[in-house]
C-alpha cells in the first residue's frame, strides 16, 4: 500500500486531533466504544451528492471534516475565523462558512465543495471564467471565490461592477487579484 | 475549543428544557463557533436550535414581526421589510458578508458579542471576560470603542448594526422562558456596563430570543442607514445612523435617530429627535440640531475623532432620509 503526502498528513492529523477530544470521547475511543458514546455525534450528510456518516466530535467544523476526515482539501483554511472567504462551500445550496460551521449541524443536509461542480471532465462556467480571465495568482483563495461566484452569478439583482465587488466583498485576496475576478464573473454572468 | 455535549432542539420546549447553566444556544454560529475556538466563550452544552419553527416574516396588527431564526440575508431580502421598512434592511445588508448574512439569525445577532480585541484575546485581562481583570482598552487600543455610555469598567461597543435600525424603529424583544413569555423594548434589553460589564441584556439564563417586533411607521420610507467603517464592506461600523424622517411642507414632523460604533449598546439619540422637531428640513437645522448628540461623551486616546464624525454622519444621514440633498 502506498501512502500519499496527503494522507500522512491526515492520518497525522488525525492523531493529534485525538489530543484534543473531550474526556469522555478520548475514553470512549480507547474502550472502541460504539460511535455513538458520549462525546462523539453521529452525522448522516451528503457531501457532493454523495451519502456520508460521520462519528465526530461535536466541536470539529465542517471545514475540518471535509479536508482532514473526508479527503476534499480543494476548500482553504484562510483565517478559521469567518474573516476571509476561503472556506466557502454551499450548505443546501446556499453559500456559507465552512470554518464556522459545526459539522454535527448537518444532519441530512447537503454539502457541495469546489470539487463538486463540475461536470465530470467540463468544467463549470465560473471555473472556465476564472481560469479565461487569470483569475487568480497563488490560487488560496480561488476556491472560495469560485464558490461565491457562483452563487454571486445566480442572483440576478446583482448586475453593476460595484454590486458585484460588494456581494463579493467576503472573499479576500491577499493576491490582489480582484479586477480579474470581477471580469470572471461578468463573463460567468454573461454566458 | 473545550469539549461540550451536542443536542439539537427540534421544538422551543425542547430547547428551553435542554437549557442549562453553562449552555448556550446554537443558531448560525458566527458568534458562538468563533469565540469557542478563542476559548472566550467555553458552554459546556451547546443546544442546536437551528431546527426551531421560530421563522416567518410577516405583518401582523400594525407590526413587523420577524422570527428569531430568520437569517440575516432572508430578512434584507423580504419584500414586506424591504417596503414597509427599508431602513432595517439596509442595515442588514451593510452587514458582514454574503456567507455570512446566510448564516447568521437575527436573534443570533442581536446577541452577538463586542469585536474588542481585548475580549477575544484570552491572554489579556477583560471585565467583560473575566470580571474584576481589569480594561487594557481605556489605556491601550481603543480607536474602536465607544464614546458614550461607557464606565472605568468597560468601553466596548455593541457591534450589531440591524439593532440601531430596529432601536430607532421601537422594536421590541419577544422573549420566552419555561415561566412564559415576555416583551422588553430592544432598547432596554442591552444594559449599560457600568461596573458589572459581563452582564450584556437582560435576558434570563436559558431564555430565548423568539421574536422581533418592529411597530409599523407610515413615514419609515424617509429612512435611511449610513455606515462609516475603515473599508467599504465586510466592517464593522466605526459610526453608524439609523434615521428616519417625517416631513410636512419642508418641516420636520417626527424623526427617529440611533447611533451605532459609539455607544456600548446602540444609542438612541432622543435629544437630537426633540431639537429637530418643528425645524425646517436644511442643512443648517440639522447641523444646529446636532451638538446634543455628544453630550457626555467620553472620547478615548485614539477615537477622539468620533464625536464630530459622529455628528456629520447624522447631518448626512438627515440630508439623505428627506431627500433634501
Ligand atoms: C467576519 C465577521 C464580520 C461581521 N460583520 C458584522 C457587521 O458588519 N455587522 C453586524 O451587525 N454583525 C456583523 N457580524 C456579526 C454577525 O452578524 C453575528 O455573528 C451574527 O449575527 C450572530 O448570529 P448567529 O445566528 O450566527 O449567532 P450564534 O453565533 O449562533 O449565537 C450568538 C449568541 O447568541 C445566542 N443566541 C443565538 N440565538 C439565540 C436566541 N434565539 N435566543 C437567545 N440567544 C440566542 C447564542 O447562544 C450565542 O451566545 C460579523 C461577524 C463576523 C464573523
Ligand atoms: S472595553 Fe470592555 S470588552 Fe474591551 S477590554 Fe475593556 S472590559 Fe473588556
Ligand atoms: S477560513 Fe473560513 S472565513 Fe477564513
Ligand atoms: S490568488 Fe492569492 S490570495 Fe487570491
Amino acid at each position: 500500500m502506498t501512502t500519499s503526502r496527503r494522507q500522512f498528513f491526515g492520518q497525522a492529523a488525525a492523531v493529534s486531533a485525538g489530543v484534543a477530544l473531550s474526556a469522555p470521547a478520548a475514553e470512549a475511543l480507547a474502550n472502541g466504544a460504539a460511535p455513538d458514546a458520549p462525546g462523539l455525534v453521529e452525522v448522516a450528510f451528503k457531501v457532493n451528492g454523495e451519502r456520508q456518516k460521520l462519528s465526530l466530535d461535536p466541536r470539529v467544523t465542517l471545514l475540518d471534516a471535509l479536508r482532514e476526515r473526508l479527503g476534499l482539501v480543494g476548500t482553504k483554511k484562510g483565517c478559521d475565523r469567518g474573516q476571509c472567504g476561503a472556506c466557502t462551500v454551499h450548505v443546501d445550496d446556499r453559500r456559507v462558512l465552512s470554518c464556522l460551521t459545526l459539522t454535527a449541524t448537518l444532519q441530512g443536509k447537503e454539502v457541495t465543495t469546489i470539487e463538486g461542480i463540475a461536470h465530470g471532465d467540463e468544467l463549470h462556467p465560473v471555473q472556465r471564467a476564472f481560469i479565461d480571465h487569470d483569475g487568480f495568482q497563488c490560487g488560496f483563495c480561488t476556491s472560495g471565490q469560485i464558490m461565491s461566484a457562483v452563487k454571486v452569478v445566480e442572483e440576478r439583482e446583482v448586475r453593476t461592477d460595484d454590486q458585484i465587488r460588494e456581494a463579493m466583498s467576503g472573499n479576500i485576496c491577499r493576491c490582489g487579484a480582484y479586477p480579474n475576478i470581477l471580469e470572471a464573473i461578468k463573463q460567468a454572468k454573461e454566458s | 475549543m473545550r469539549a461540550f455535549d451536542f443536542a439539537t432542539a427540534s421544538t422551543v420546549s425542547d430547547a428551553l428544557k435542554l437549557a442549562r447553566p453553562g449552555s448556550a444556544f446554537l443558531a448560525g454560529g458566527t458568534t458562538l463557533v468563533d469565540l469557542m475556538k478563542l476559548d472566550v466563550m467555553t458552554p459546556d452544552r451547546v443546544i442546536d436550535v437551528n431546527a426551531l419553527p421560530l421563522k416567518g416574516i410577516k405583518l401582523r396588527d400594525g407590526a413587523l414581526h420577524i422570527g428569531a431564526m430568520e437569517r440575516m440575508g432572508d430578512v434584507a431580502a423580504h419584500p414586506v421589510v424591504t417596503s414597509v421598512h427599508p431602513m432595517i434592511s439596509r442595515a442588514l445588508l451593510l452587514s458582514a458578508s454574503g456567507q455570512l448574512r446566510n448564516m447568521a439569525s437575527i436573534g443570533g445577532n442581536l446577541m452577538q458579542r463586542t469585536r474588542c480585541d481585548y475580549f477575544r484575546d484570552v491572554t489579556s485581562a477583560c471585565n467583560k471576560r473575566l470580571p474584576g481583570s481589569g480594561c487594557p482598552a481605556l489605556t491601550g487600543i481603543n480607536r474602536g470603542h465607544a464614546i458614550l455610555g461607557t464606565s472605568d469598567s468597560c468601553v466596548a461597543t455593541h457591534a450589531s448594526d440591524v439593532a440601531v435600525a430596529f432601536v430607532a424603529l421601537e422594536a421590541q424583544v419577544v422573549l420566552r422562558s419555561s415561566d412564559g413569555d415576555r416583551t422588553v423594548p430592544l432598547e432596554d434589553f442591552y444594559r449599560l456596563p457600568g461596573s458589572t460589564p459581563e452582564r450584556e441584556n437582560v435576558l434570563g439564563p436559558g431564555e430565548l430570543i423568539t421574536e422581533v417586533v418592529v411597530p409599523t411607521l407610515s413615514w419609515a420610507r424617509h429612512s435611511t442607514y449610513l455606515k462609516i467603517r475603515d473599508r467599504q464592506s465586510y466592517e464593522f461600523a466605526l459610526t453608524s445612523v439609523a434615521a428616519a424622517i417625517s416631513l410636512k411642507r419642508g418641516v420636520v414632523q417626527d424623526v427617529r435617530l440611533a447611533a451605532g460604533g459609539v455607544g456600548t449598546k446602540p444609542w438612541r439619540l432622543r435629544a437630537v429627535e426633540e431639537a429637530l422637531k418643528g425645524g425646517v428640513a436644511m442643512e443648517r437645522t440639522f447641523s444646529d440640531a446636532v451638538e446634543s448628540a455628544v453630550d457626555g461623551a467620553r472620547p478615548l486616546a485614539h477615537n477622539a475623532f468620533k464625536p464630530s464624525l459622529l455628528k456629520r454622519s447624522i447631518v448626512r444621514a438627515l440630508l439623505d432620509a428627506a431627500g433634501v440633498r
